[in-house]
């Protein structure tokens, strides 16, 4: 199993504050990994990250790297990033509605892609586009290729963006939040449309989501980011059967397990910590059922039980 | 709760747009004017009226460091009562305008239907009007003086406040916490008072602010014309309408009033500006 | 056990109009809608967006006029009354509103919207009075006293959500109307709201009528389902492990994935998009997009009928 991303304590700086520290995971060729958290965790920060968009928002790596297939990004000048972003990364972003050029047609945006990328001509990539579409199963695309955002429904420029993404070919697809914006039966369809595009051309995925069930659907592997951490990883069968930390049992506990049989639905207590104010020691210790002292004070180190690993100081006994 | 609204736009508000610089150099130039506007009967060297027939037309020094006009006048003191003229006339015009303004204009994007189409009507047919135009139609009807110049001025500008206004409520109509009090039970007066209006004032009181400059230069500009300010008050716009016949033999007499109008202006609009940015309000104030 | 809430045929019709040379359209964003609430249950009322479960909420509690229909409260016609007497009604019958974030008078302090409703519906307490009963309707919904005195911008979501909720419930209300509640807030946040309305429902007696999108959300919450598609009750399932019968509910169920990795589902896609509501089809508005549609469903449109044991279904092919 070859590598194809691999973050290593990845800290990044915006102005004065640091709203990421200590960001590690890995992914192989052909997986699917979920980053998941809720609002404010840092989960799309990462993914900007990944993608060189920092210096748009006025932010900074610190320390740490990312590797993608064997070549470092955290100093990769932004020439460089250009040739990356839509080639061989392609990134699917959360709002469709505001990821489209309200003023074009939708076809020639995708046309766009891959004649950058891939240096086509404007018949070859009309093409190219109109077989995209036909795969991310748009009906009738020959027509659709001619009509502007605003005539779309939310699946449909959803899929759009998803080709726009897909158009060069890439290796690697960041996906953050794809489906938020959508209603639940087309959150089912463009799942089952990723997940079956993944098979089809081997691609690795990046699943970026605040929704711990969508991640059990789909995923392999799993990242659970808290306050800008990565408080624990692992496989998904470890993390669903045995999570490891704290805030991940309390995650999945928070989740209405309707079609089972009811249990109580427990909140957890207190609110997400903002980027200004994240607490010493382990971030999530001011909500933590299991906190003691040592977790204001020491920076929980990861531990590694079987096939997760979470910052805890009280992995193993958590897990149990 | 008005009370309370006043309090908090003047300490963001003001607070926040004088702590610029730009908005410190304006903001202070207009308190100072007021301030001079307010003491002017203490601070003034001569009494603004008396003439003096042998030192007519006497160039800046001392003791006239503005100079006299055509009648001996001191111009200083001629400009610092024209100072008290020219804010309270326009003052007491936008704050007319004001208070009509936002009860037609809540009114209107509260109750809708005929009534808003009418109300803007009629208020757009003024807004087509120069304010120019208006003040004249005015001053041909009651005839010239500081009466028909509020008036114009009042009139002129009310179009501005009703449909910023409406605006306004309109858009607030639409936000939850409306729906809440409703569903509460609220009566409209009580909506309109209680929650509407709180909240639309704002980018009214810097629309109010910008008018004032605005008035300032509709009443000089009547004055110029000998239909505002009837002498022996004093007007910057009568004296520098009385200015242009000595404009080459006593120059400071047009020079020095024309000055404190622009001045004026330019600081009424700068310190609106810092205004709306510390108030953040910009988007609601396009189309005045 | 007496019906709380009775509707009966509601409907609400929109136009709207497209200038001089195009004849206005207009569609129904509820259709014919009847159903029973009754006393201290839980009824969710489950749907995708413009299945007009919101204005289905505001008709209710006549924040809109319905175009036709009849809505009763404890046994009196809410369309038939006067202003001034339904402004008193509403003191029994509340809303929670979908967006914390704009649901308080952002000028207002936490102490004064609470209060609010008292003072709206004509109740004038002593100052010390208001005080204690602030505190009391801030302890009961989960929030420390001291937020008495800020403003909803210094509040995070969860909390100006049950700020929302005390302000509901200040009048002691018999029903309770939410609108998505959770709709726009963390997931961790959304369960402590949901707890917290648990309890309150326990202690106070509550009705409540939930709207939502998230069926697994509806299923553990409520005790019986009415489903929504562009305007209609499709579906009412008497209790929450009743199986669904249409194929619309099924779907729904199908999409709404389990947070148990060792149960993934092959979810087999929907065909098409919703239709838009102006340009309905004749018959049943899920036809084309429904595996079971034949020549009937496509002309004629299926009325809600009962099944059997409080379950109600309207399709001319249910399971």
């Amino acid at each position: 199993m070859s590598l194809m991303l691999r973050v290593d304590d990845l800290a990044v700086a915006i102005g004065s504050v640091n709203p990421l520290s200590g960001v590690s995971f890995a992914l192989d060729k052909g997986e699917t990994l979920g980053i998941v958290g809720e609002s404010g965790s840092g989960k799309s920060l990462t993914a900007m990250t990944i993608m060189g968009l920092l210096p748009l928002i006025g932010g900074r790596i610190t320390t740490g790297s990312i590797m993608f297939d064997g070549n470092e990004l955290a100093d990769l000048p932004e020439s460089a990033y250009r040739k990356l972003r839509g080639g061989r990364i392609g990134l699917i972003t959360q709002n469709p509605m505001t990821s489209l050029d309200p003023l074009r047609k939708v076809g020639p945006q995708v046309d766009v892609v891959a004649r950058l990328h891939l240096g086509l001509d404007k018949r070859a990539a009309h093409a190219r586009t109109l077989e995209l579409l036909g795969d991310l199963r748009i009906p009738e695309p020959a027509s659709i290729y001619h009509l502007y955002p605003h005539q779309l429904s939310g699946g449909m420029k959803q899929r759009i963006v998803i080709a726009m993404a897909l158009a060069a070919d890439p290796d690697l697809l960041i996906a953050d939040e794809p489906t938020t914006a959508l209603d639940v039966t087309v959150q089912a369809q463009i799942i089952r449309l990723l997940l079956d595009l993944v098979a089809d051309r081997n691609l690795s995925l990046v699943l970026i989501t605040h929704d711990m069930s969508v991640v059990a659907q789909t995923c392999d592997k799993v990242v659970v980011m808290y306050a800008g951490r990565a408080i624990e990883r692992g496989t998904i069968s470890a993390i669903f059967d045995h999570p490891s930390h704290p805030y991940t049992q309390a995650l999945i506990g928070c989740i209405p397990r309707g079609l089972a049989v009811t249990e109580q639905l427990k909140g957890i207590e207190g609110t997400v910590p903002s980027v200004a104010h994240y607490p010493s020691g382990c971030p999530f210790h001011p909500r933590c059922p299991r906190a003691e002292g040592i977790c204001a004070t020491e920076p929980p180190p990861f531990v590694q039980h079987h096939d997760s690993a979470a910052a805890c100081h009280f992995a193993v006994e958590v897990a149990q | 709760m008005r009370a309370r609204t006043i309090d908090a736009f003047a300490r963001l508000g003001i607070g926040r747009a004088l702590s610029s610089s730009l908005g410190l150099v304006s903001g202070g130039f207009l308190i100072l004017l007021i301030l001079v506007a307010l003491t002017a009967p203490w601070i003034t060297p001569f009494d603004y009226a008396a003439q003096q027939l042998g030192n007519s037309n006497a160039p800046p020094g001392w003791p006239h460091l503005l100079g006299t006009d055509e009648f001996g006048r001191d111009v200083l003191s001629r400009v610092i009562y024209g100072a008290r003229t020219s804010l309270s006339v326009s003052a007491t015009a936008i704050g007319l305008s004001v208070i009509v303004g936002m009860t037609l204009g809540a009114a209107a994007g509260y109750f809708g239907g005929m009534f808003e189409r009418a109300v803007m009507t009629v208020v757009d047919l003024t807004w087509s009007f120069p304010d120019i135009l208006l003040a004249l139609i005015f001053v041909a009807i009651i005839g010239p003086g500081l009466t028909s110049t509020m008036f114009a001025i009042a009139i002129a500008y009310l179009a501005q406040f009703t449909r910023l206004t409406r605006a306004q409520i309109v858009r607030l109509k639409r936000e939850t916490f409306i729906e809440a009090t409703v569903n509460l039970g609220a009566k409209p007066a009580h909506i309109l008072i209680r929650h509407l209006l709180p909240n639309a004032v704002a980018p009214v009181i810097v629309a109010a602010m910008l008018a004032i400059g605005d008035g300032i230069v509709l009443e000089a500009t009547l004055g110029f014309f000998g239909l505002g300010a009837q002498p022996p008050t004093p007007s910057w716009g009568a004296m520098m309408s009385s200015g242009t016949a000595q404009l080459f033999l006593a120059p400071w007499v047009i020079i020095f009033p024309g000055l404190i109008v622009a001045v004026t202006v330019i600081a009424v609009n700068l310190f609106g500006d810092e205004l709306i940015r510390a108030l953040n309000i910009r988007d609601r104030l396009r189309g005045t | 056990m007496s019906a709380l809430l009775e509707v009966q045929n509601l409907s609400k019709e929109f136009t709207s109009q497209r200038g001089l040379f195009r004849p206005s359209r207009s569609m129904h964003a509820v259709n014919d809608v009847s159903f029973q609430v009754p006393k201290g249950r839980v009824i969710g009322v489950v749907g995708e967006s413009g299945c007009g479960k919101s204005t289905l909420a505001r008709l209710i509690l006549r924040l809109i006029e319905p175009s036709s229909g009849a809505v009763r409260f404890d046994g009196l016609d809410l369309l038939a009354q006067r202003p001034s007497e339904m402004r008193r009604l509403r003191a029994h019958m509340q809303m929670v509103f979908q967006d914390p974030y704009s649901a308080i008078d952002p000028r207002y302090t936490i102490a004064e919207a609470v209060m609010e409703p008292f003072q709206i519906q004509g109740k004038r307490f002593a100052a010390a009075e208001a005080t204690a009963t602030v505190c009391a309707l801030l302890e009961m919904v989960g929030l420390s006293t001291q937020l008495a005195t800020s403003y909803p911008h210094q509040l995070s979501g969860g909390q100006k959500q049950r700020v929302g909720i005390a302000r509901a419930l200040a009048l002691k209300p018999a029903l309770l109307v939410l609108d998505e509640p959770t709709a726009s807030l963390d997931v961790s946040v959304q369960a402590q709201i949901i707890s917290l309305l648990e309890r309150l429902q326990d202690e106070l007696k509550l009705t409540y009528l939930f709207i939502s999108h998230d069926l697994a959300l509806v299923k553990y919450f409520c005790d019986e389902v009415l489903v929504m598609y562009l305007s209609r009750v499709v579906e009412a399932l008497p209790s929450t492990d009743a199986p669904a019968r249409h194929p619309y509910t099924r779907t729904l169920l199908d999409s709404t994935v389990e947070p148990d990795p060792k149960r993934r589902r092959h979810i087999a896609p929907l065909a098409g998009e919703v239709p838009s509501p102006f340009d309905l089809p004749p018959g049943c508005a899920f036809a084309e997009r429904c595996p079971l549609a034949s020549e009937r469903c496509r002309t004629e449109t299926p009325v809600l009928s009962n099944s059997g044991g409080g379950h109600a279904v309207a399709c001319h092919h249910p399971a």
